[in-house]
């Protein structure tokens, strides 16, 4: 697999979350979100709980995927350290969560991921825990080889990214080489039992666009991928997620090299969904940095966007009480979410 | 006026009915209906659209079904599949034609 430097690694512009945050702003010609969310009557955005606590525990990863909003990949050191994962724990034994959502980089390159997991599970034998494995990282050495079984024993929900059902589209996104070490982790995956009916094991696939175009219909796609992943591999999977692509990071920089980012601009606005806005993730969400900074959602978080002022923003001063009265900080890049059938970690929500 | 296309024009297609609004609307609202799902899934419409683009030859239309069809999860050989269907039947257009040149040239033939 080919390894290309991160935007950060690079000392690109774009590295720079106000610079980001300029370049969205400063499109001429698109509405204004908080505007569109008001004409639906949903401004100022609210909570309705938080069900899931998302985790960051890194930017590192072993891929450098085109379109990542986390700018991650192997140049990256930012990672949690056991310390953020100890007040974590407190959190966790205290209030309950009934989703804990590990994401990263990738999660498994923490060296104490798998400690993390054996304590959270300690405390909490009933939530589900989710991690987002990018694949490859199974096979990436020996010593992440039985991240399958780990995952098992843990009973552990599984999410998964293939942009598409063959090696063009995922390889271009991804990098060269991935579709068939993903289609090798798969395999494995289902050895162990995760995909196949009533194991109980959940292993569910992401796809988003290989470009600057929107999803199609979840199911429709859940169902090519079914077809073709089952009849070329003997791939069994749960749920497909479709997952919009979101105008920050590396997908912006993608969008600006190749004039796309007006017209994919224009296309997430006409695709504004008053549904889909309703059911965005930040109103049941919270997302915690690597370094324990509290977030409405994983993209503000990549964004620098912290919860509201004068709410809690670390989880050393995490209060549900108060965080589900605040207002979500939204942007321009939210369109992204409300477009469509629109968009979120567990995919289409109208 | 540069040139006769311009891809920015595909977005001002609602505009037509401008200048006739009734017909205008009529149209649309037909067109709308037509590309729903009903005995042919929105998904197996959208090739059949993207396959007649081409055979029409509309700029217009090949840029907003080859993004739809692309969208619908179409993979590149599927698209460049239909095309050759179009291309296949506007080559077979011209060529079953060489039958009323054979029979015109028997006709006025010893």
């Amino acid at each position: 697999m080919k390894s290309t430097k991160t935007l950060h690694g690079a000392h690109h512009p774009l590295a720079n979350n106000d610079r980001q945050l300029e370049v969205l702003e400063m499109e001429s010609g698109i509405p204004s979100f908080p505007h569109r969310l008001e004409a639906s009557g949903l401004f100022p955005l609210k909570p309705t709980g938080i069900d899931i606590l998302q985790i960051n525990m890194g930017y590192m990863c072993n891929q450098t995927c085109k379109h990542c909003h986390v700018d991650a990949g192997p140049d990256r050191k930012e990672i949690m350290t056991s310390d953020t994962m100890n007040e974590l724990l407190t959190l966790v034994e205290k209030n309950h969560f009934p989703t804990i959502d590990l994401t990263g980089g990738a999660p498994e390159m923490n060296p104490d991921f798998r400690w993390f997991i054996e304590e959270i599970r300690k405390r909490d034998k009933a939530c589900k825990i989710i991690v987002r494995c990018n694949l490859t990282i199974i096979l990436a050495n020996k010593s992440y080889n039985d991240l399958p079984q780990f995952y098992k024993h843990h009973h552990l929900e599984i999410v998964s990214s293939l942009p598409f059902y063959n090696a063009d589209r995922t390889d271009r996104q991804r990098g060269e080489g991935v579709f068939m070490q993903s289609v090798m982790a798969l395999q494995m995956l289902n050895e162990a039992g995760y995909g196949k009916p009533d194991s109980g094991l959940i292993l569910n696939l992401v796809y988003n666009p290989s470009g600057a175009f929107l999803p199609a219909d979840q199911a429709l796609l859940e169902n090519d991928f079914k077809k073709e992943l089952k009849n070329n591999y003997d791939i069994e999977f749960n749920n497909l997620f479709a997952i919009t692509n979101m105008p920050i990071s590396r997908f912006l920089d993608y969008l600006m090299q190749t004039n796309n980012f007006h017209k994919y601009m224009q296309k997430l606005v006409n695709a504004f969904n008053p549904a889909a806005a309703a059911g965005v993730m930040c109103r049941n969400t919270i997302s915690v940095g690597w370094d324990g900074n509290l977030y409405d959602c994983d993209f503000n978080q990549m964004l620098g966007l912290k919860t509201e002022d004068g709410m809690p923003q670390h989880i050393r001063d995490f209060d549900l009480e108060q965080l589900n009265n605040r207002s979500i900080v939204i942007n321009q890049h939210c369109f992204g979410c409300t477009a469509g059938s629109g968009s979120s970690c567990g995919g289409a929500v109208a | 006026m540069d040139t006769y296309y311009n891809p920015d024009d595909l977005y001002k297609f609602g505009n037509i009915t401008e200048f006739q609004k009734a017909l205008g609307d009529k149209f649309f609202s037909w067109y709308n209906e037509v590309f729903k799902d009903s005995a042919l899934s929105a998904k197996e419409k959208s090739l059949i659209a993207l396959a007649v683009a081409h055979a029409v030859q509309c700029p217009y239309c090949i840029d907003a079904y080859s993004n739809d069809a692309v969208e619908k999860g179409y993979n590149n050989e599927q698209m460049m599949e239909a095309v050759h269907v179009a291309a296949a039947i506007r080559g077979g257009a011209s060529l079953v034609h060489g039958v009323q040149m054979m029979n015109k040239v028997k006709d006025i033939s010893m």
